[in-house]
């Protein structure tokens, strides 16, 4: 067992072994799980979101295509640091003031007072009174729902546009063997449609990746923020004093990083493989010709 | 592993209207030896300290969270926390927007640090934390002001020669010219700024305000303010 009771005394591999294990490494090492968890919930997500974005902009209902149509035109073109901003604290507070309209219905000071918004202490979410884990958890449930709204609508125009891409042949054909719209769509439009859709997901998904930084504008405290807080040149008030490391902390993400969107693209080049398969794209063609 | 966080996450939602009042104390954690986060990833330093006592002596049970300082008085008032105690100086703008209690430790002296004891503080590049009441006086001075989110950038950018000089809290760059082995000199006279530090709350919350003017008022009575002052800032800091 490392014996780490007493850092300053300590030296060399013993001194490195024991610094690379203190508590805020480990909340180091958890970050980059929060980071994975922020990417494997919000993809799914995300996609949803841009398969409905899709459908309604599609949809032959006008209120249900402007719907669609807006959603995508409104989070595109506002800079994505402006959405996370806004959109969290404006759904954040959208949460507090309906709870407080339900719970404080007696409440007479204002909620707004000047640039304060305070809501009664019932209606606060998460509870004041709730563990500082809880406060994390919530955060980051708004980081995720923000992810998502935002890539959903990129991923919204990259779905209409693979959609719209599927010969119209196919479509054609698939009718007069007397499909309805419903089936059409299910059976011969949507598998056909995520060979077009691939490369514009992959480009959101590697995005994706590397925008997961913004997650401590959000409050979350993620790989970056750590790595920065523990790279900073620390005096002899921590337990464990060093010169400015940040270079390294910081090179350590760019591995990180690297290795994440690498590894990706290795994916992506192999699901755009099997995609292609029998189908009536370039790629599809060459690979029937080499089966031959 | 999901079930169990949930499980907590309703626990504590249920229990918690029953408990005693909760504050949730705000602080940035990169202000050593005002606050910062240590080895153990938990807030600690001066105002650590002080804040666990005083919430001790008004009965309040507290919780510790760390917030960027750019947007630590926007996150007061929104709700997140109920008070900063973040080395905070009490400024006149800032009185604009939150309340202060009275200040915790008396007006303290800023200073210059650089390389070379000959820097230009006058007309030079000067390195200060944004929103701080030094950034400000850079501003004023003449000298061209280099702004930085963390105060830890602030003295990274001297070393490596983006800023002449850095201006900020004395208490703060004391320990850093101590022990950078003679790379860092003072420079130029001290400078009085603010009327010390102290906490801050929101202009609606009078009552928990008044709880804790009080247990400062009963620490600096019974000199234990000043005990824990010299104990983080050293035998010469300025005491009440």
């Amino acid at each position: 067992m490392l014996d780490c009771a007493d850092p300053k005394a300590l030296e060399g591999l013993h001194w490195t072994l024991c610094y690379l294990t203190t508590g805020k490494h480990l909340d180091f090492y958890r970050s980059f799980g929060t980071v994975l968890v922020l990417l494997a919930v919000t993809a799914p997500v995300a996609l949803a979101f841009g398969f409905a974005g899709a459908m309604a902009a599609r949809s032959p209902v006008l209120p249900v295509r402007l719907l669609g149509k807006g959603y995508t035109a409104m989070v595109r073109g506002v800079p994505d640091i402006v959405f996370f901003l806004f959109f969290v604290i404006a759904l954040d507070q959208g949460i507090e003031w309906l709870v407080h309209q339900v719970r404080c219905p007696d409440w007479t000071d204002p909620i707004r007072n000047g640039l304060e918004f305070r809501v009664c202490p019932q209606a606060k979410v998460p509870p004041g009174t709730a563990p500082q884990a809880v406060h994390q958890i919530y955060g980051f449930v708004l980081a995720v729902a923000t992810f998502a709204i935002v890539f959903g609508a990129f991923a919204a125009n990259v779905l209409y546009g693979a959609m719209q891409a599927v010969p119209r042949a196919q479509l054609e054909t698939a009718e007069a063997y007397g499909m309805t719209a419903r089936q059409v769509f299910r059976r011969v439009l949507v598998p056909q449609m995520w060979v077009y859709a691939l490369p514009g997901l992959g480009n959101l998904w590697l995005i994706l990746i590397k925008a997961t930084p913004l997650l401590f504008l959000l409050g979350v405290q993620d790989i970056v923020y750590w790595a920065r807080e523990l790279g900073g040149a620390k005096t002899q008030a921590y337990d464990y004093p060093h010169p400015d490391w940040r270079l390294w902390y910081f090179l350590g993400l760019m591995v990180f990083y690297l290795a994440m969107t690498r590894g990706s693209e290795l994916l992506i080049a192999r699901l755009s493989a099997r995609l292609n398969r029998g189908q009536a794209t370039l790629a599809g063609e060459a690979m029937r010709k080499a089966a031959t | 592993m999901k079930r169990l966080i949930l499980g907590t996450a309703i626990l504590a939602l249920s229990a918690g209207m029953s408990l005693a009042q909760t504050v949730r104390m705000g602080t940035e954690g990169a202000y050593p030896p005002y606050n910062f986060i240590n080895d153990k990833g938990e807030v600690d330093g001066f105002e650590r300290e002080l804040g666990d006592r005083l919430c001790e002596m008004a009965g309040l049970t507290c919780e510790w969270v760390t917030t960027a300082w750019d947007s630590i008085i926007p996150n007061l008032q929104s709700g997140n926390y109920d008070t900063i105690i973040a080395g905070m100086s009490i400024t006149e703008e800032r009185e604009a927007v939150v309340d202060f209690t009275q200040n915790y430790i008396p007006p303290a002296a800023s200073a210059y640090m650089a390389l070379t004891a000959d820097a230009d503080i006058k007309g030079g590049v000067i390195a200060a934390q944004t929103g701080t009441i030094q950034a400000g006086y850079v501003a004023e001075s003449g000298a061209t002001l280099l702004e930085f989110a963390t105060p830890d950038e602030t003295v990274a950018a001297v070393r490596n020669g983006e800023a002449d000089a850095v201006f900020a809290d004395k208490d703060f760059l004391a320990p850093v010219v101590a022990e950078s082995g003679g790379q860092f000199v003072w420079v130029g006279e001290d400078v009085q700024l603010g009327g010390g530090v102290g906490m801050a709350l929101r202009e609606s919350d009078d009552e928990l305000r008044a709880k804790f003017d009080a247990g400062i008022s009963a620490m600096k009575a019974d000199g234990s303010l000043n005990e824990l002052i010299r104990k983080w800032f050293g035998p010469d800091a300025a005491t009440f």
